[in-house]
């Protein structure tokens, strides 16, 4: 391979190497299982509770204690609303999410509708964003959990999560958010937005795949969804995965550090990537609300289709993408652009970069000097654009 | 992942264009699906001496459009018509499975593309149906 330019870190981040070199003894010396009682254990137990502490301070959680780790964000997100969901099953089986959700909430939604549950799907506006009155009249004596999406992954759009928070704590609902694209990006505050549940995932933010975290507020019943030993307080069996709790610490701890510095930069960025695409292709509409976390750009291209412009972009050596990569391999349009309005036409169209901290200005300069002649290349194969050209003669 | 001719075929697509006052022109697909495609062709005594494509689509969309324009041109009608999906993948050494569509499709353009030529010429082609109207 010759030239990468990495601009998908919305799909995953590489593990910074600091991060690397504090997990590596933890496969090595450090190997032994933390829940052992021998001494020879006690380091990496001292250092899962070390993670522990790191995680609750970045989210503003009030004890560590309310930090449990799991293997993915998906199954964080499968835990909170599935287990939340049956803890509560004598109150009622109604849940309120949204309709641009990942699919790790929406799949479990659509599971649990297969259980008996009922489930409100809520509608963005055009810019990405769910209003909180709609959450507040979706609630029903019924509803048990209502779960949004914290910084949606296609539009890097933040959505109201206080207000949403205060609304669902005022009706006692079970609010749940999946943060996997805010934590380490963008100010999270689980006591201030008044979050009970909140799923966050190490390598969004360059830290190791496989580990993530869901806080579970002190007193929110839930049940577990994976059974066996009495790991996380008996509520998450199986084994520690030592390293990558550890690496999750230090990455998160790592990413609060640098986070505004970050944004700041990644926010420039954005805006030469965004200014550079808009001046220089014509038919280009940018998707989503400016109140975003730093680094997403969803552009829409008229008249050709996101698949054949990441190829293109792929043999220049640039990595983008058209939406989720968990979804790549579907054939139909984004659910997420399709919520916010968009026809089939135009959301088959769109393409997301998303930048990180290993980006430099001159991956942006990269970027818009491939991507016009790239676009003008699949128009000229487009018998829409012939369509459109046509009807304006 | 695509194989080595369907990223080549991606990166520098045959028979690009439309041909002018074409013996046969056939669409196929809509945008809902996310695939579509134009075939345009020049028949001279039942052979056919040019096509051109234009498809709006995934790579796999253009690769098949591609190869099944390379693979018509010099042929007669009826040995055109006798071209399969099956054939156009294997001209690519295969398409990942849900990509194989995109072989139909171009199948298909190449069908439609045929009938519009034999309505034109008020001739019947064996084995020939009418496209479906998308």
């Amino acid at each position: 391979m010759k030239k990468i330019v990495y601009m998908d870190n919305a799909a995953t981040t590489p593990v910074r190497a600091e991060v690397l070199a504090g997990m590596l003894p933890y496969f090595g010396n450090d190997f032994a299982n933390p829940a052992s009682k021998y001494r020879f254990a006690s380091k990496p137990y001292a250092e899962l509770d070390e993670a522990r502490v790191k995680v609750a301070s970045a989210i503003g959680a009030a004890g560590a204690d309310e930090i449990y780790f799991t293997g993915s964000g998906t199954e964080s997100d499968n835990w909170a609303i599935r287990g939340a969901a049956f803890a509560n099953i004598n109150k009622g089986k109604h849940i309120i999410t949204t309709a641009f959700e990942h699919h790790a909430v929406l799949e479990t939604c659509k599971n649990l509708e297969s259980h008996g549950f009922e489930v409100t799907y809520l509608l963005p506006d055009k810019n990405g964003r769910i209003n909180p009155a709609d959450v507040e009249s979706a609630i029903r004596a019924d509803t048990t959990v209502i779960s949004v999406i914290f910084v949606n992954n296609e539009l890097g759009v933040i959505q109201p999560i206080e207000e949403i928070g205060r609304i669902a704590r005022s009706r006692g609902v079970i609010f749940h958010t999946d943060a996997v694209q805010a934590v380490a990006h963008i100010p999270v505050d689980v006591v201030g937005c008044n979050i009970d549940l909140l799923s966050l995932s190490a390598h969004k933010f360059y830290g190791p795949k496989g580990v993530a975290a869901l806080y579970i507020r002190k007193g929110v019943k839930i049940e577990p969804i994976i059974f066996g030993g009495m790991q996380e307080g008996n509520k998450r069996a199986g084994t520690h995965n030592t390293p990558g709790i550890i690496g999750l610490g230090l990455a998160i701890e790592y990413g609060l550090a640098e986070m505004e510095a970050e944004a700041e930069r990644l926010n420039k960025l954005r805006s030469k990537l965004v200014t550079g695409i808009m001046q220089g292709i014509p038919f280009a509409k940018l998707n989503g609300s400016e109140n975003r976390a730093p680094g997403v750009v969803n552009i829409s291209f008229r008249f050709i289709e996101s698949e054949s412009i990441l190829n293109l972009l792929d043999f220049k050596g640039i990595c983008a993408s058209s939406g989720s990569a968990c979804n790549s391999d579907s054939l139909e349009a984004s659910h997420v652009l399709l919520a916010i309005g968009m026809s089939h036409e135009e959301a088959n169209g769109t393409v997301r970069f998303s930048l990180g901290r290993y980006n430099t200005e001159s991956d942006v300069d990269y970027v818009l000097e491939a991507l016009p002649p790239i676009i003008e290349k699949l128009r000229n194969m487009s018998p829409l654009y012939d369509d459109f050209l046509r009807g304006k003669k | 992942m695509y194989s080595n001719k369907v990223l080549e075929h991606i990166d520098k697509p045959r028979n690009v264009g439309e041909i002018e006052n074409a013996s046969g022109v056939g669409t196929v697909g809509n945008a809902r699906c996310g695939d579509i495609m134009r075939m345009y062709l020049s028949i001279e005594d039942n052979v056919i001496t040019d096509a051109k494509f234009k498809t709006f689509g995934c790579g796999a969309a253009i690769a098949t459009s591609s190869a099944a324009t390379e693979m018509v041109i010099g042929k007669t009608v009826q040995e055109a018509l006798k071209i399969t999906n099956q054939n156009v993948m294997e001209a690519l050494d295969g398409l990942p499975a849900p990509k194989v569509h995109c072989s139909c499709l171009a199948e298909e353009a190449l069908h439609a593309a045929l009938w519009d030529y034999s309505q034109k010429q008020g001739i019947f082609l064996e084995g020939l149906k009418p496209p479906d109207k998308g």
